[in-house]
This record gives C-alpha cells, structure tokens and sequence, in this order.
C-alpha cells in the first residue's frame, strides 16, 4: 500500500516493539543455571529443566534449570544462614536495598516488558504501561516500610524465611507483592515463579545481584507443581505466600495445617461489575474493556460477572458489543494489540471448554466476527447474555476473555447477585449518584471495590480477598504484618484432655437449689439437642454441677443465630460500645459471684479469681472503648482517588478459647469480635463451663441483640471440628492442644475460613498483647476506590 | 457462537496484523455507518446528509447527563499509549490531519495581506519535494478550509476561489457572543453573502449555566437559519463550561438545533481543546447519531499545535466513532501552528532527517 491508499485506508497499521535486547539476553544467558540460591546461579542438582514458550507462537524461548526438592532444601537453607544478620539488620539498610533493586529494575524496565510480554503473551502496552511500573512502584514504597517498622510495629518482628509462590498472569508484578514486603519486614525468601513464565524473576534476580541484595537473602527456584510442593512441606519455611487458584490453595492450608507456618492465600474470583441505570455507560463499557479484557481476563479480580439494571441493559449490551468489535486481537508486541494470546495451550482449552458448557447450559455467547492469528493460543472476547446464576459461567472462574452477564431490578438484588458466589475477591459499582455507591460498597463480600473504575492497583492500597478468594492483603499496612510475627515467645504445650478427665473424683457439693446449664442459642436458654449433660468438678474433683453437652446440631443451630443476627453488625460502632460497657457494668455488679465460682472451679485463691473478674472487665471495657477507633485508613495512591480501607467484620466467629481463666480467655476473645460487628459462637472451657454459663443472664440483661452472642457447653475438641466444617463460619480462634488446632486448620478449607489457632500452646490471658491481634482477627480490610472529580 | 476462529498452523512466526471488522450482529444501533469509499477525495465539498436538527427534546438532553471525568481522563490517557501509529501510516495520518485542517488566522491586527498569506499556504502547503517523496503524484492533499474573521471572507474568497478549499467565518460576536441576537445574525449573513460557506458560530456560555436551553436552542436555530446552505460550526467554548457535563449537555442541544459541526473553543480561552473534552462530545455525536441518523461534524480547536497532538485526536475519532469520521466532512482541526509541525514530521519521513521550521514556507 502506498502512502495516498493507507491515507484513504486509515489503518493503524502495525505498530511493533523490538524484541532485539530481549532475544540479545535469552541468547547470551546460561539457563541451565538458572537457580539463583546462595547469590549464586546453580544448575538443578538432578540437572532438570522444562520448556518456556512463547504463547503467541508455541516456540520454545528456552530451556530453565527446574528446582528439584534437593535445590529447594538448598534454597531454605541459605534462606536460613541470610535471616539472622539480615533481619537485624537496620531498617535504613534494608530501605537502600529495596530502593537499589526499584531503581535497578527502573533502568530495565523496557528489557522487562518485553521480556513479560514474550513470555506470558500479555500485550506489551500493558506490561510496559502496567505491570512494570506497578512492580517498580511497590519496591519503592516498601523501603518505607522497612525504616519505620521498629516505630510503626514495635512487638512485631519478621516472621522468618518465607516460601513464595506466584502465578503466570502477572509474573513480575506478584514476584514485588511478594518480595517487597518480606525484605522490607526482614524476612528473607524462597520464591518460585511460575512454570509457564519463569524469565522476568530470572531477570530480576540479575539485578538484585547488582543491587547489593547479600547472598541468600532473595533465593528464586524456578519449577511445576513439585517444586511448590517442596517448598510448602519444607520444615524450614515459616511463612508461605501464595496466590494461585483456589483449589490448590486449599490443598496448601491442609498442607501446612498444623505446622506452624503462617500463611497468606490470594486465590481466584468472579468479580461482580454492577451497573446501576444512572451509571455513564460509555465509561462503564470502558470499565469493561479494562476489567475483563485486560490480561485476556486472565486477571484473578477480573470483572467477569456484568450485573445491569434491567432499564439499561440493552443499551449497555449493545454498547458492549459495538466495542468488543473495535479490540484488536493480535501480537502481544504490537503495542496495537488489546487482546494476545493466552498463556498456553492448557488455559486454551479450558477457556473453550467453559464457554461451550456455557453455551450448552442455555446462555447466549456471542463473539465478534474476527479472524484470529493462525498460531498461538488466542480466543476470541466472548459476551454470555441470558447467564442464570446457576449457569457454570456465572459460578466459576473462566480465567478468559468471557463476560457474564445477568440483569437486576433494584439495588438489594443487585447486591444479592453479586455476593451469590463462593468467591470475594473485587467487585465494580457504577453510578454517577455517590449514595447508591457508597452504599452497596460496604454490602459486598469482596476485598477490592472499585467505584467507577476498575483494575486499579496501588502498592499502597492492600489487596485481597473475602470467602474463598483467600485471606490475608498485599500492599499497605496490612499487607505488612504478613510477613511480622509476634516477638513474645509462645506458652506452655497444652495436654490434650480426654472425657474420662471429667468423671467424678470426689463427693457432690449440693447447692442449695438445684441448677441446670442449658446452652445459649439465639438469644434463648436451651436445652442440648442430645439432652446429654456432663459433670463439672472443682479444683477438687468434686461434682460442682453439670453441664449441657452441646452436639453438632447445637452448633448449627446456633451458627443460624449468629448469622441471623443482622442487627448487630449493622449497629453503629458508637452503639456496639455503648453495649459492652453496659456488658462490663452488669458483670462488674456480679464480681464476687463470678470470683467464688472460678475460685470454686480452678483452685484460684481468691484474690486471684477476684483478679481475673476484674482484668475481664477491664478487657471489656478496652474493646468497648476500641469499638469506634480501631478504624479504617484513607490511602492516597497517585492517582485523583481516595482508597477507603475499611474495616468490616469477619462475619460469624467461632471462639475457642481453652482452659486457662476461663472467664478472661473468654472475655478475651469475644469483645473484640463483638467489638467490630461480628457475631459469635463461642465453645467455653469444658472444665469449667459453669462460667461461661452464668454470663447468660448477663448477656440477656446487657441489650446484647439475640444471637450475637451464642454458647454451646460441651467437648472443646468435638465442637471445634465442627465448627472447623462449617461452611457458614466465617472465621474461627482456637485455643487448645496441637491436634484440635491442626484439625481445625485442616478443616477450614471447606469455605477457608479465618483460622487462628494457639498452635497447641497456652496463651497468657493476662497480657495485653494479644488484644490487638484478635481485634485485627475480628475484621477484613476492604479497600474502596473512590476515583473523584467532576 | 459467530466467531470462526481459524484452525491453528504450527510455526509461524510473523502475526499479521488483525483486520477489524464489525461482526454482521455487532451493532444493533438504530443508524448503520457505511464506509467510506476507498477512494474518496481530500475534498467533496459538504457531500453527507444535513442535520436538518429537531425539536429540543429535554429528556434527550437529560439521559446524557451521565458523565464522568475520571473515567474520561483514564480512557484517554490510556487511549494514546494504545495505539501507535509508525512509518508510512504515520505519514499517512499526518496527510489525513492535513485534509482536515481549518487553517486559521484569527488575530485581532491580521490584514488582508496577510490573509492572502495564508491562503495560499492553504494552495501550497508541502513543499514540492515532500509531496514527491509522499508519492502524492497530482492529488492535492490541503488543508480542508482557511478560518478567518469576517472583514477577510472576501479576501480569502477570492484567494481560494476554484480551489474547493472551504472559506469559514467566525461570527457572532466572536470570542464572546455577547453582542444582541440581532446583530450576530447579521453578521452571519453579512459573512455568507461575502462568500462564507462555513460559519463558527459562539453559544453564550451564560446560558449553559442557567440551564436555558430553550433560549440556547432558538439561539442557535436562528443562527442555523442565518447560514442558509453556508455549514453551522457551533463553538461551545468548552473551557469555559467547566465540567464535561455542561459541555455535553450543550453538545446535545446545539445537535437538536441543528449544527453541522460542533466545536471546542475558540482558541480564546485559557484552557482549549483538551481530549477529555473532546471524548464528550463525540461520545455526545455517537449518541444523536444512534437516534437520529445523522452525523454531526466535530471541530477541535485551540491548542493542537504537535503532529503528535493530532495524532492523539484522530485515534480518538477513531475508536470512538469510527472510520467514516476521519473525513473533512466530519471532522476539522482548528490550527495554525500545526501545519508547520506536521510538514518538518512529513519531511523527516521522506528524508531520515529531522527537520526545522524555517525550512518549511510560512503562512
């Protein structure tokens, strides 16, 4: 075409980004020694290594070193030998390192684009526009961090050598979410990308060499499935990070149930983008095009599910349609492309797959009528209209350039929508009305809400998921204490109980008139479903009295109270304090009662059980008063929007809390949950229930809204597995020997609830320094983008 | 399903670049666009369907209230990373920003001398080795029209006479458009008769804010009625109107009113013709058109003075409203500065050299 047809054609043209210095760098390099552990590149120890292709046309880029369990070993092992000296070391020092590499990685930023680009197949404007930038932009941020942490965490420390494994959509950019925070908080790592997209962290450990990272400190293991699950079983690792699907998420909780290693989980999602009718909808289909055509969809908060009000929805749909006609699928380094390849051959499949299934199971996929490049794994944008929420594109996470679409009529059933998912990951509203926004942003399950807008992320804004998209945030303050554990040394082992430790020892103790401890469900004193009771011994191993023996059904029944109980998270912080304060005032009127029965139970001398009333009090009264001021931040990230991070309750708590003080331990875990608006199920101490049941008048006369809080008396370690398989609990604290805790971890993985478990010690119910941790445990971080300007 | 996707090939490593072509379902918009013929001139005089406009319809009006400027400024910031346009489409796209320009001498000391000037810039505007280098052989690729203030119609008139190159007038009161409604119709049709065919009219911007769109609407289609066959460019001084909201709200009632064109700024304001602002009136242009079936002109002016700049703003026409659009039938540059910019980038594409000004004939 000669320069007067094109100027009659007006075609874009191609528009493509040299691969020259990348090809210069595959060329030159030595992947068969592409273990970087020890600052040094090493070879697999069994002298493996697997293929990384490039998707936009199935050749093989190069042969990489895959890291054999031995190499893992290794890799931990100078993780290891790095930590002491670099976790002592100062912040300002760590802050310089953390700065050298986002410098560092500044110099190459093009090298690192185009590089991504070739690997993973994502079009190079948005590995140039996007993941690069945002990677550079959490290493600066965290040097921050890492020179105020004394000031800012000062119980904290760093949690110890951290296993990180990442996926292939944004191979470099998880690799900073990642790494950032753990130098910042002085951990040190053993980090595995993923099979499919290993080049940019091979990159990246180049230039932490001439960054001055010290040896061992960044160690990366490039391989598949047994390499992650040599790291997630390496006895030496304290922390894993991981973000991954769902599935083998929860195959890492059981995993490391039990093994003491802390964990963060950023799983997969199927993110609600609801357009209410006076949205502008031009910009919303653009919201679209960033929120589930970005990455070919392959993004974990992609907006997959479009929820529309019924007024505009065929204005909206035919809008979408006109600019799905206008994506450009093509070459990831034509910086025309929108739409590339998907990473491999494997996710082509699955993404038809769905589709087809989709389309069998009665919705309407449509996809614009071009012709795709003849080699590679591309696939057309798909729009799927008349989705019912059963229908298995609205249920499961394509991981594709697919589009859901389902329709409301009013905001309740919007929001209805969008929370019909075992996922929580992100969620869209538009809405050019401020009310209707900022009023379902707090109503959806989701860790991310964007408003008027989507796919925003910065380094200072956490990210992360409710339900089953995992637990635990990256970036801001939260993400920090991700990678810092308490500096308090851990208590005494508790001994596993066994019922016979109930059985009588000594005469009855006849009260003067005859008591029965039911169990408190949903407001109400109830008897036990199995009408079973147990006995109840003093200090002597005399009969004190006897107690409900909660079974399962008890334990349902009273998690349907919990959950029932809206009125309680709905009440204002300032109303929830007002309760609790009335709660201490009500038990402090019963003091001396409440002393004599835990003297009675426990032995105590009776200043002690006086003591321990009195701090439970004084514990109440501390939650009350952080009701109203363990509060959210407003973040600024470097855009014209404010982030609200907000705290939101977990939801239904179960509460575990042991033997020891079993009227502290118990305070102690219930007013911060009820302090920031969850609900509780709660599973006293088996030794001496008789406390936690004579707190139900208490409750009842303290305005304490019917279900907030619920007791089932009975046997810790059967009533915590139950509670651990209960798929509406959202969050669950136990405190008791190692095996309920492990089981309780195991368990989880049904709906991933929260776990927190005393890893099988005793906590010192006396020390403050737990109060804060369970108040962080009480809620979720859910970051609400409010871009502005009119 | 109506995608076909092709069965794949192993080994190749060239992609060619995607076609883009509407799916036969795609648009289910009330008003089809045909393309634009492949070989349609720089200039076919006013060759499309006139807005013959409608009755003010508030409701219309209303349901595009809906605007908002984040998401704008998000979609083109990202807009202009998105695509790129190199090598002879490039020079291409520069041609074509050329065919679309008003070449425009809007100084309060011009003279017709200095019309004549630029008149026959407008004749002449590449130099004669470029337009070889281009392999423009005898097409003419100039400017679309010469913009000027009324006491200089005549002298461009006269000047451009034959040429098909447009002569537009800016009238009513120009910059303000605070003179009576009597004598900015008049100098309408004092423009006209001089031999104006395109008159760029000013709304009062006062008028935006007080929400009159009646009196706004009959403004303007007295103005309309003023021009006779003479095209309307209705200025909306966007930098004055202050949010995307006002100007597209004005956009929609200038439509109604029966604009040919509607335009940004006057070049007289302190903030002209910025992207953002141009994404809501095509988006408002999009809007009448899907209801109406007509095509209104969009005029950006004021401050596009780089080939880059330009480039920016017909990728925008581009993805927002498509090939038909890039035609001077719809789309017009208000410059004067531009040209130059664009002559140093065509002569750097014909010869591997950068360029300077003073090697390119003046205006």
């Amino acid at each position: 075409m000669n320069i007067l047809e094109r100027f009659h054609a007006m075609e874009y043209g191609p528009a493509p980004e040299s691969r020259e210095e990348a090809d210069l760098w595959l060329g030159s390099r030595d992947f068969s020694k592409s273990l970087y552990i020890a600052g040094e590149w090493r070879a697999a120890s069994d002298g493996k290594t697997f293929e990384t292709r490039d998707p936009a046309t199935g050749k093989v880029l190069t042969k990489v070193s895959e890291a054999s369990k031995a190499d893992v070993d290794a890799a931990v092992a100078a993780a290891q030998k790095a930590l002491p000296k670099w976790s002592a070391s100062s912040g300002f020092d760590r802050a310089k390192v953390l700065y050298a590499i986002g410098r560092g990685m500044q110099r190459h930023q093009r090298l690192l684009a185009v590089l991504e680009s070739v690997d993973n197949g994502k079009p190079i404007r948005e590995s140039r526009d996007v993941d690069v930038p945002l990677a550079i932009r959490h290493f600066l941020y965290h040097a921050g961090w890492a020179q105020t942490l004394d000031k800012e965490f000062p119980d904290q420390k760093a949690v110890g050598v951290v296993g990180q494994i990442i996926p292939w959509n944004f191979p470099l950019l998880m690799l900073a979410w990642k790494i950032a925070p753990a130098l910042a908080a002085g951990c040190t790592v053993v980090l595995k990308p993923a099979e499919f997209t290993p080049l940019t962290a091979i990159l990246f450990a180049e230039i932490c060499e001439r960054a001055g990272v010290p040896k061992g400190v960044i160690n990366i293991v490039p391989g598949g499935p047994e390499t992650g699950e040599a790291i997630v079983n390496q006895p030496g690792i304290d922390k894993i990070a991981f973000t991954g699907s769902s599935e083998v998420g929860k195959i890492i909780r059981r995993e490391t149930a039990g093994s003491g290693k802390k964990l963060s989980l950023e799983l997969g999602g199927k993110s609600a983008f609801i357009v209410f009718e006076d949205a502008d909808l031009d910009s919303a289909v653009e919201g679209l095009v960033d929120g589930i055509w970005f990455n070919q969809g392959q993004v974990c908060c992609a907006g997959s599910r479009l929820l529309v009000q019924e007024s505009v929805a065929d204005a909206l749909i035919a809008k979408v349609k006109q600019r799905m006609s206008r994506l450009r699928v093509g070459a990831p380094l034509d910086k025309n492309t929108d739409i590339g390849p998907l990473v491999d051959k494997t996710q082509l499949e699955r993404v038809k797959g769905l589709v087809s299934e989709g389309a069998a199971q009665g919705a309407d996929c449509w996809q614009p009528d071009f012709t795709l490049p003849s080699s590679g794994y591309f696939v057309l944008p798909t729009l799927a209209t008349g989705v019912s929420p059963s229908n298995i594109l609205a249920q499961e996470e394509v991981f594709g350039p697919v589009l859901a679409t389902m329709t409301f009529r009013n905001q309740d059933e919007a929001i209805e929508i969008a929370n019909n998912t075992r996922y929580g990951l992100a969620a869209s509203i538009w809405s050019e009305n401020i009310n209707v926004a900022l009023h379902v942003a707090p109503q959806l399950k989701a860790g991310v809400v964007w408003i008027n807008g989507t796919n925003m992320f910065d380094a200072a804004c956490g990210f992360g998921g409710y339900r089953e998209s995992g637990f635990g945030r990256e970036g801001g303050r939260e993400g920090m204490l991700e990678y810092l554990a308490p500096k308090a040394a851990p208590g005494a082992e508790i001994k596993p109980a066994s019922k016979a430790g109930f059985q009588r020892q000594g005469d009855y103790d006849i009260l003067s008139i005859d008591r029965t401890a039911k169990l408190f469900i949903g407001g109400k004193q109830v008897r036990p479903d199995g009408n079973y009771s147990f006995p109840v011994l003093d200090k002597k191993g005399k009969l004190a009295g006897e107690s409900g023996q909660g079974n399962r059904k008890d334990i349902r029944d009273a998690v349907a109270a919990a959950r029932a109980c809206k009125a309680w998270g709905e009440a204002t912080a300032y109303n929830r304090a007002q309760v609790l304060y009335y709660f201490a005032e009500n038990l402090s009127g019963r003091a001396a009662e409440f002393a004599a029965r835990l003297a009675q139970l426990t032995g105590a001398a009776p200043q002690a059980a006086r003591a321990e009333v009195d701090l439970s009090i004084e514990r109440l009264f501390y939650h009350a008063g952080m009701s109203d001021k363990f509060e959210g931040r407003v973040h600024q990230p470097p855009s014209r929007a404010v982030t609200l991070a907000l705290n939101e309750p977990v939801g239904v708590l179960g509460v575990v809390p042991g033997d020891d003080a079993p009227l502290l331990g118990l305070i102690s875990m219930v007013a911060p949950a009820l302090a920031m608006g969850n609900t509780v199920v709660a599973v006293p101490s088996a030794r001496s229930p008789l406390v936690a049941t004579g707190l139900y008048e208490v409750i009842e006369y303290s305005d304490i809204p019917a279900g907030a809080i619920n007791i089932v008396t009975g046997y810790p370690s059967e009533l915590t597995a139950v509670l651990a398989k209960h798929d509406d609990v959202d969050g669950l604290w136990v405190v008791a020997e190692a095996d309920t805790c492990t089981y309780a971890e195991v368990e989880s993985v049904g709906n991933l609830k929260r776990v927190w478990t005393s890893n099988g010690r005793a906590i010192d119910w006396t020390s403050d320094a737990h109060n804060d941790t369970f108040l962080r445990r009480a809620v979720e971080i859910k970051n609400v983008w409010v871009p502005y300007g009119d | 399903m109506k995608g076909k996707a092709q069965p794949a090939e192993a080994d190749v490593t060239d992609l060619p670049q995607i076609p883009i072509r509407k799916s036969v379902e795609a648009p289910p918009l009330k008003n089809e666009v045909a393309p634009a013929p492949a070989n349609t001139p720089a200039h076919t005089g006013h060759g499309i369907a006139r807005n013959p406009g409608m009755k003010l319809d508030i409701g219309f009006v209303e349901s595009m209230r809906n605007v908002n400027r984040s998401a704008l400024e998000r979609r083109v910031q990202t807009m202009a990373k998105r695509r790129s346009i190199k090598g002879d489409n490039q020079a291409a796209w520069l041609l074509r920003a050329l065919a679309v320009m008003d070449l425009t001498s809007l100084n309060s000391n011009d003279t017709d001398e200095r019309i004549r000037r630029l008149c026959a810039k407008a004749l002449q505007p590449l130099r004669r080795d470029i337009s070889i280098g281009l392999g423009l052989g005898s097409t003419p690729v100039r400017p679309a029209a010469v913009c000027v203030y009324h006491p200089f119609v005549a002298t461009a008139a006269q000047a451009l006479k034959g040429s098909g190159i447009h002569v537009a007038a800016v009238s009513t009161a120009f910059p303000h458009g605070l003179a009576p409604l009597d004598t900015r119709l008049k100098e309408i049709e004092a423009s006209v008769n001089d031999g104006a065919d395109e008159i760029d009219v000013v709304i009062k911007r006062g008028l935006v804010y007080e929400a009159k769109w009646q009196e706004l609407y009959d403004e303007i289609a007295a103005m309309r009625a003023a021009c006779g066959n003479a095209h309307l460019k209705v200025i909306l001084g966007t930098g004055d109107l202050a949010t995307l909201r006002n100007v597209t709200l004005a956009s929609m009632v200038a439509m109604m009113a029966g604009a040919d064109f509607i335009k940004t700024s006057t070049g007289k304001e302190s903030v002209n013709a910025t992207l953002p602002v141009g994404l809501a009136m095509v988006r408002a242009i999009r809007a009448y058109f899907e209801e109406t079936g007509y095509m209104i002109g969009f005029k950006p002016a004021g401050g596009i003075s780089t080939a880059k700049a330009a480039l920016d703003w017909l990728v925008l026409i581009k993805e927002e409203l498509g090939r038909p659009w890039l035609e001077p039938e719809l789309l017009r540059f208000g410059a004067s500065s531009l040209l130059t910019d664009i002559e140093r980038q065509l002569e750097h594409h014909v010869t591997g050299h950068y360029s300077a000004n003073h090697r390119h004939a003046l205006a």
